[in-house]
């Protein structure tokens, strides 16, 4: 009994129960007439994935967020990895991004609305600056940081420069080069809602919004809690695909 | 990195990318980026006025508030999941999701509940720095060597003894350093707060700036925050480095 | 100042190795090597022997043409040493096996790297993964062998480009005591059977003893080569037998006493 109620899948339903229900509760009280109970909200989330009114938004929030990803992960992996091979590069380009990690860089978006207007330009430069700075410090400190072992082997087995980058350097660095990814993504689903709060609402932002100025709360929470259910999927999956493509050392042992 | 056998400083290279700067600048490539000069003027132009202190003061409130806040819930939640499987496993996929999570979408949940005021970006500092602190607090507290916890139980501490006079001690490493990424994160999250409440403190002065196409005061406004949020995140590195010995052990 | 020491071999017919005066200073100013000279014969196991802080890992890495020394040459069958080579094979201390690739490809891995087709590597790593003991082990991982199986790897990937020099740093330093046993054993057969020239750095004077044809004792401050010694003790007894025998025991002793000074 007791290894059953300490069994991690039971204690982790137990704690979605007694969060839905802690929901539930001061949805009942209520705690203000703008907090809808938990039932509610997937009573609304049910209904608006039945509609297909949640659905068709998602793409117009995806577009800004994939584009700026990919732009900032190719951008952001290219100048780490040369950061942590050539000290003048580090030279040049740590301090800028160091900087650029610890300051907050969502106050640019007022700038960028200023010169790109309210488009999908200013929306895919706001998810790259949220999520760029961290995936290069990343990039960066991982190659930097590679086992001189390692790579003095690959030298003493007269590997070329660029089979020791591509054999040793990037795979030994991939674990943190993905840790990188993911806080990335991370950044850029914030830096994308942000940028539809802001700038323009569209997508789920417009969801949120709307749902908000006519007083349909339950619809609003339940947009809310599709897009952070959604953001976190996506970064698991995200995790997954490390161990797929660069570690089958972790996918023999998962 | 060297120049005729002269060691450079690294961060030396920010005064070339300001000098890089200032030159695009002059070329009036972007209205994006007016001359850095001129950024600094403007700088000191509105540094002084009892509007930017405000905003200043507001923003600061919010941020050492809504740190505080993080802190004192966020290290001691840390170091219970590290010491209790029970709450470790209740509590680390929370924690992992609001890590993860789009947190901004939340923000207009705390306006309508809290209002377009100070509370609202208190509690938006709050999520943003929170998450962080318990992970590196709980991880600090796993990595504590077993024969130290061991020699508390041995000595028969009670749970707050051990608690004040040991764990948070010895896990005090991880403990700075989250502190440290959860200060970063606040700053981000005060600024995103003021952004979206927009009616109070610095989000008030970009509405007024943005909306008024001041570029350079704009730019002035960025250079102050930039300046702070650096400032904030190497002081609390190198405390982190003075501190890094009692790790030494493990 | 002591006059760097000579080091001469009574019955030593061909050179494999030979390094001449020596110096590494390494940038900050700290002199690893001073005017260091000596001379590795062709199919022994040569060990460099002594305390840290002697130089002995420096001196192999510049034999290996991973570190360039400050003056002085290496030559390799008489061949100037400029970078690494493919006559010169490493074995390392912390094994430097890539985790992500399974015990084949890394054993593999130096042909890899020199261009060999896939199936001719291949063929060729399970044969000296075979030779070192770890036959059915092809397909694990790095972090699924124990930390001796892992030196066997290294010792395999070292082997498979059938370098004439073998280079070990320490090799069994992070393997506990009993594989440690076995592994100085298993090294004695491997070092009979393939006709290679092994240099060996050590801290043990146990292993040193027990494992080579001769010792080169290294001293630091200023790091020199004070003494080669050949441990001719007998082969054709067994291992344990080795470890009792009075001739051993005696070596083992008379260079603890030459290095027990420089010990702090």
């Amino acid at each position: 009994m007791s290894t059953f109620l300490k069994h991690p899948l039971t204690l982790r339903l137990l704690s979605v129960l007694i969060a839905a229900g802690f929901w539930e509760y001061l949805g009942r009280i209520p705690i203000s007439p703008a907090f809808p109970t938990f039932l509610q909200t997937m009573s609304a989330l049910g209904g608006m994935l039945a509609d297909g009114s949640m659905v068709s938004v998602y793409p117009a929030t995806f577009q800004p967020l994939l584009i700026g990803l990919i732009i900032s992960s190719v951008f952001g992996i290219a100048c780490g990895v040369l950061m942590g091979l050539n000290t003048k590069a580090e030279w040049f380009g740590a301090p800028l991004f160091i900087v650029l990690q610890s300051a907050p860089l969502a106050a640019l978006i007022p700038l960028l609305t200023f010169a790109y207007g309210i488009g999908l330009t200013s929306k895919i430069l706001t998810v790259c600056i949220m999520a760029t700075p961290v995936i290069v410090l990343n990039a960066y400190s991982a190659v930097r940081h590679t086992p001189t072992s390692m790579i003095e082997m690959g030298q003493s087995y007269l590997g070329s420069n660029m089979q020791i980058i591509m054999k040793i350097i990037i795979p030994a660095a991939s674990p943190v080069i993905y840790a990188g990814l993911r806080l990335g993504a991370a950044m850029g689903f914030i830096g994308a809602i942000l940028a539809e709060l802001l700038i323009t609402p569209t997508g789920i932002g417009d969801l949120i919004t709307y749902n908000q100025s006519i007083a349909e709360y339950d619809k609003m929470y339940a947009a809310i809690f599709s897009i952070m259910a959604f953001a976190v999927l996506f970064i698991e999956i995200l995790e997954r695909t490390e161990y797929m493509f660069f570690r089958p050392d972790k996918r023999v042992t998962q | 990195m060297k120049i005729f056998g002269i060691k450079i400083p690294m961060m030396a290279s920010l005064i070339l990318w300001a000098i890089v700067w200032e030159i695009v600048g002059q070329l009036d490539l972007s209205i994006l980026l007016p001359p850095f000069s001129h950024i600094i003027i403007r700088l000191f132009e509105i540094v002084p006025t009892a509007t930017f202190f405000n905003a200043f003061w507001i923003t600061a409130k919010c941020f050492m508030i809504g740190t505080a806040i993080a802190i004192i819930i966020g290290i001691p939640v840390g170091v219970l999941m590290g010491r209790s499987i029970i709450a470790d496993r209740m509590l680390l996929p929370w924690v992992n999701m609001f890590l993860s999570a789009p947190l901004t979408a939340l923000v207009p949940v705390l306006m309508t509940l809290f209002g377009f005021g100070t509370k609202t970006i208190i509690l938006t500092t709050v999520l943003f720095a929170v998450w962080i602190i318990v992970l590196d607090a709980r991880a600090g507290v796993k990595n504590i060597t077993p024969s130290l916890v061991e020699m508390t139980k041995s000595f028969q501490a009670n749970f707050w003894q051990a608690f004040t006079m040991v764990y948070v001690w010895a896990a005090l490493p991880e403990i700075l350093a989250g502190i440290r990424l959860g200060c970063i994160r606040s700053v981000k999250g005060v600024i995103i707060g003021q952004l979206l409440v927009s009616v109070v403190g610095f989000g008030r002065l970009f509405e007024l700036y943005s909306s008024n196409f001041l570029m350079e005061h704009m730019w002035a406004l960025l250079f102050v925050l930039f300046f702070f949020a650096f400032l904030i995140a190497e002081g609390l590195g190198i405390l982190e480095r003075k501190f890094e010995y009692y790790a030494a052990s493990r | 100042m002591s006059v760097p020491a000579e080091a001469v071999f009574d019955a030593a017919p061909e050179i494999a190795v030979s390094v001449n005066d020596v110096t590494k200073i390494y940038p900050g100013g700290v002199e690893a090597l001073n005017d260091m000279t000596i001379q590795f014969p062709k199919g022994e196991l040569t060990s460099l022997l002594g305390p840290s802080g002697c130089g002995k890992t420096t001196l192999l890495k510049i034999i290996a043409g991973l570190l360039k020394p400050t003056s002085g040459t290496v030559t390799v069958n008489g061949i100037p040493v400029t970078g690494p080579g493919k006559e010169r094979a490493f074995v390392f201390q912390d094994f430097a096996l890539m985790p992500w690739a399974s015990v084949l490809r890394n054993v593999a891995f130096g042909l890899e790297l020199q261009g060999m087709a896939k199936s001719e590597r291949h063929a060729i790593a399970e044969k000296y993964i075979d030779a070192v003991g770890l036959k059915g082990y092809e397909n694990l991982y790095p972090h699924e062998l124990s930390g001796g199986m892992r030196q066997r790897v290294g010792l395999a990937r070292a082997l498979a480009v059938n370098a004439e020099v073998l280079l070990m740093d320490e090799p069994f330093s992070a393997v506990d005591e009993q594989t440690r046993r076995k592994f100085q054993e298993d090294l004695l057969q491997v070092v009979a059977d393939e006709q290679k020239t092994f240099i060996f750095v050590t801290h043990s004077i146990e292993e040193a003893v027990y494992v080579s044809q001769s010792i080169a004792l290294l001293l630091p401050r200023p790091s020199r080569v004070s003494e080669i010694i050949r441990p001719d003790i007998r082969r054709d007894i067994s291992p344990d037998a080795i470890r009792r025998d009075p001739v051993y025991l005696d070596i083992v002793e008379r260079i603890w006493q030459g290095l027990r000074t420089y010990v702090e």
